[in-house]
């Protein structure tokens, strides 16, 4: 019997690591198969190499059994090899139908027939229950859309084997059950899917078999139906997986921070913040669910002096710090892990080195008088990559260059390493795997037992849970209830996040 | 009691009408390159390439056109000979811009300074070229046919709209307009510019799906360099008729400033270079104009630059460029 896709011994290195060590991949007719390992794990690096976006160094590729070199996408295409991207790549300004036609454009007398690329990409659309509007710009519409004019876009070329390269990490949970309904049903229409993911969950929802790889090399591939969870994981770690708890004893002590009748708004100047009182204790975990889009931003932003406040007061260790420039506040002992590591947390374009000093680096020993003291700044990054375990060539490799978890425990180890009297932590594990979330909450609950206060903001209602020694639910600007997570549930959390006060009441 | 005239009868004042039948053509001539050349722009800019090259491109469009006119007519060829030399000028304007493409596609050298460079260049390059082939002088000579100033048999003798846009009128202005369509054509309707749009915008969106960015990308600079090559040719035969180093002086600064204020629409562009063609003409006119005539004409003079920073630093708004234009694209970077 062939198979859909047979990957044989590949190996591809890049200046200083071996991406992929002689993995094999066998994927059979009709199956959802997972890729499954951590981050930087090598699993992106091989589904390159299959797309043709990548030459192996080594190692022999077969589709339906026959031998293939694939070049380039164009190649992997014509074979029917169809990459549902990460990051997608859609053009914001051009709509649904632009976006699945261009480069296979229909033509009448050589204009475009647009008129055509609607009506089949909503026959295709129809076909295989994938809900777009074809004339709407992709700017206009819903992640959870966009990913459905990626896997389009696979579908108009013709593509019998897909490959979904993290396809969750940016969706709500209700869009990631539609897209596990979608795969099930593109496998029934008799196409293979290759996924790329390092969630359990997902994995056992919808896949028949998995290939675990680790550091660049092939661990198993195993039956789903033959393995559990637990198995899994330590299969992709290389050790056993504890779940980090929170058990140190709750001994909260003095006030870190107390927020008073704080009011702010976003960016359209609506107030989205209503009145908020708080008080984090050190040696706590105060743990704010909430739905996304309740003022957990702007809060955390008002928190951190990046956002201005209408009114009220934020007061950190007792002294008046609202509306206070960043570096004031971070000098009075505040530490932020923000939401979007890329975008707010580093400098991609910079080394590890410089941005483990980002908020330091004016400072003695890693200025001395005006001059960057690169040798001292260099070993104290040094030292921070060790204790963190951040997986990296060196601490010149910039920061862009490291995978999504590498990327976070370069910020935590900032973050944490200031020994901040207060630590923020925005969404501290999205997107990361296994591993990477079990050394971060570590982290977290070892802040709190040196005493400090941390305030853990989190969508998961599974972190917050096993975290927190208080649950603030924050619903519409402000909160509705603080809760102890041993006298809780999800059930009543989810009535909460949703506006409902115990009784039934609506607040 | 009748009401007092505003001017007295008989007097010599020119009505509105007349106003414009001196000021449309004007405008419409000096118009004409500044739409080629802002057009040029818009395909290397839609591209994902920033052309600050244009005055560059113009001066040796310019150049070209001079030296090939003169050439022509001594052949013998009349009043072809300019014709001919706008052709020659947009072949060697696409072979210039060639250095713009090497040097930021290929090399992915900074789109900005390899512009700048491509205007020192045709600076330096065009006037050490007159001085060798005409015997050290700084300037060509005039050249005897330029493209006149022409009324359109037919729609010359319509009534009102006859002397105010095809009377006194150059043909190369009704080629730029048309051209103007039919670049609008080209990026909007074909798949051509549907390719070309997005290379400029999410070029790795176009890899994946088998589009070569490097291929689009020389395409919308070549034609950078023919258009440009052909709005310095045109500047040349229908307004300055010899080329020395001040002949451009802005006028390809002037294109990309209308492509700015257009915002990357060829249609915008052409109106953009309508509306700072208007300036100029006003400039050029107002002599000839009643109660301009009374201001210092130095206030005339610079009429089209404070319009033109008027106009881009208040009218534009958010002028949205092509998301990836002037960034060189890597394969496989995340």
């Amino acid at each position: 019997m062939s198979y859909a896709i047979e990957m044989r011994q590949i190996r591809k290195e890049f200046p200083g690591i071996v991406a992929n060590d002689n993995i094999t991949l066998q994927v059979e007719e009709g199956e959802i198969h997972a890729l499954f390992g951590e981050n930087g794990a090598g699993k992106s690096t091989l589904m390159n190499v299959l797309f043709g976006l990548y030459q192996p160094d080594r190692g022999e590729i077969y589709v339906h059994g026959e031998k293939a070199v694939i070049h380039d996408p164009n190649d992997a295409t014509r074979l029917g090899i169809g990459m549902v991207h990460q990051h997608f790549m859609l053009i914001d300004k051009f709509t649904v139908a632009e976006n699945i036609v261009l480069g296979r454009e229909p033509k009448k007398n050589g204009v475009l027939d647009m008129k055509k690329a609607v009506k089949v990409v909503r026959e295709l659309s129809e076909k295989y229950g994938l809900d777009v509007d074809p004339e709407k710009k992709v700017e206009e519409i819903t992640v959870g859309m966009q990913q459905r004019v990626e896997i389009l876009k696979t579908l108009y070329r013709g593509s019998d084997i897909l490959i979904f390269d993290e396809p969750t990490a940016v969706l709500t949970p209700i869009e990631i059950q539609e897209l596990i309904e979608i795969m099930k049903r593109l496998v029934h229409e008799g196409k293979s899917i290759i996924l790329i993911t390092h969630k359990l969950k997902e994995i056992f929802e919808c896949c028949d078999r998995a290939t675990v790889i680790r550091r660049g090399k092939n661990i198993d591939t195993v039956k789903i139906s033959d393995t559990n969870p637990t198995e899994l994981a330590s299969m992709m770690v290389g050790r056993k997986v504890h779940v980090q708890v929170n058990d140190a004893p709750y001994n909260p002590q003095g006030k870190v921070l107390e927020i008073e009748h704080l009011n702010v708004a976003d960016t359209r100047k609506v107030e989205v913040i209503k009145d908020l009182n708080l008080t984090v204790h050190g040696g706590e975990i105060l743990g704010i669910a909430g739905v996304d889009g309740n003022g957990q931003t702007e809060l955390i932003e008002a928190i951190a002096g990046l956002r201005k406040t209408k009114s009220g007061t934020i007061k950190l260790n007792n002294q008046d710090v609202t509306n206070q420039r960043t570096r004031k506040m971070i000098e009075a002992g505040l530490g932020y892990i923000p939401e979007d590591r890329q975008k707010h947390g580093l400098v991609l374009d910079f080394s590890i080195a410089e941005n483990m000093v980002l908020q330091t680096y004016y400072q003695k020993p890693y200025a001395q008088m005006g001059i960057l003291q690169n040798k001292v700044i260099a070993k104290k990054a040094k030292k921070l990559i060790q204790e963190f375990d951040v997986r990296t060539p060196s601490e010149k490799t910039h920061a862009r260059a490291l995978s999504g978890g590498n990327q976070q425990k370069v910020i935590v180890a900032r973050e944490v390493d200031r020994s901040p009297q207060l630590l923020i932590a925005a969404q501290p594990t999205r997107g990361l795997d296994v591993g990477a979330i079990e050394f971060i909450h570590g982290k977290l609950i070892e802040e709190k037992k040196k005493g400090k206060a941390v305030l853990l903001v989190s969508f998961e209602l599974d972190e917050i849970l096993h975290l927190s020694d208080r649950i603030a639910v924050i619903y519409e600007g402000h909160i509705i209830d603080i809760v102890s997570p041993k006298e809780t549930n999800e059930n009543e959390l989810g009535l909460l996040m949703a506006g409902r006060k115990k009784g039934g009441n609506e607040a | 009691m009748d009401p007092e005239p505003l001017f007295e009868k008989g007097a010599e004042i020119m009505s509105f009408f007349e106003i414009l039948t001196i000021i449309i053509p004007s405008t419409l001539l000096t118009a004409a390159p500044l739409i080629f050349t802002s057009l040029g722009g818009m395909f290397s800019e839609r591209s994902g390439v920033v052309n600050i090259g244009l005055e560059g491109l113009m001066a040796v469009g310019a150049f070209t056109a001079a030296v090939s006119t003169l050439g022509l007519e001594h052949a013998g060829l009349g009043n072809a000979s300019p014709w001919i030399a706008i052709l020659i000028a947009g072949a060697i304007g696409g072979l210039f811009s060639l250095i713009h493409a090497v040097v930021s596609i290929s090399f992915r050298a900074d789109q900005t300074v390899s512009g700048v460079a491509l205007n020192f260049l045709a600076a330096g390059l065009t006037i050490f070229l007159v001085k060798l082939i005409f015997d050290g002088k700084g300037q060509t000579p005039y050249i005897t046919h330029n493209i006149d100033k022409v009324d359109i048999p037919g729609l010359a003798k319509l009534p009102f709209l006859g002397p105010i846009f095809f009377q006194q009128v150059a043909y190369t202005s009704y080629i730029a307009i048309f051209i103007a369509i039919l670049c609008w054509f080209i990026v909007y309707k074909t798949p051509f510019g549907l390719r070309l749009r997005s290379v400029g915008e999410h070029p790795a969106a176009a890899d994946t799906l088998g589009i070569s960015v490097i291929k689009m990308r020389y395409i919308g600079v070549l034609l950078s360099g023919v258009l440009g090559g052909i709005g310095g040719a045109v500047y040349l035969v229908t307004i300055t008729s010899n080329y020395n180093v001040t002949t451009i002086a802005g006028q390809g600064f002037l294109a990309l400033a209308a492509l700015v204020f257009g915002k990357w629409h060829p249609i915008g562009a052409m109106g953009a270079s309508l509306f700072f063609g208007f300036a100029q003409a006003l400039s050029i006119t107002s002599q000839q104009i009643p109660y301009l005539d009374r201001l210092p004409s130095v206030f005339m003079l610079i009429a089209p630059y404070v319009l033109t920073l008027i106009v881009l630093t208040g009218f534009v708004g958010r002028a949205e460029a092509p998301k990836a234009d002037g960034v060189p694209y890597i394969k496989g970077q995340r």
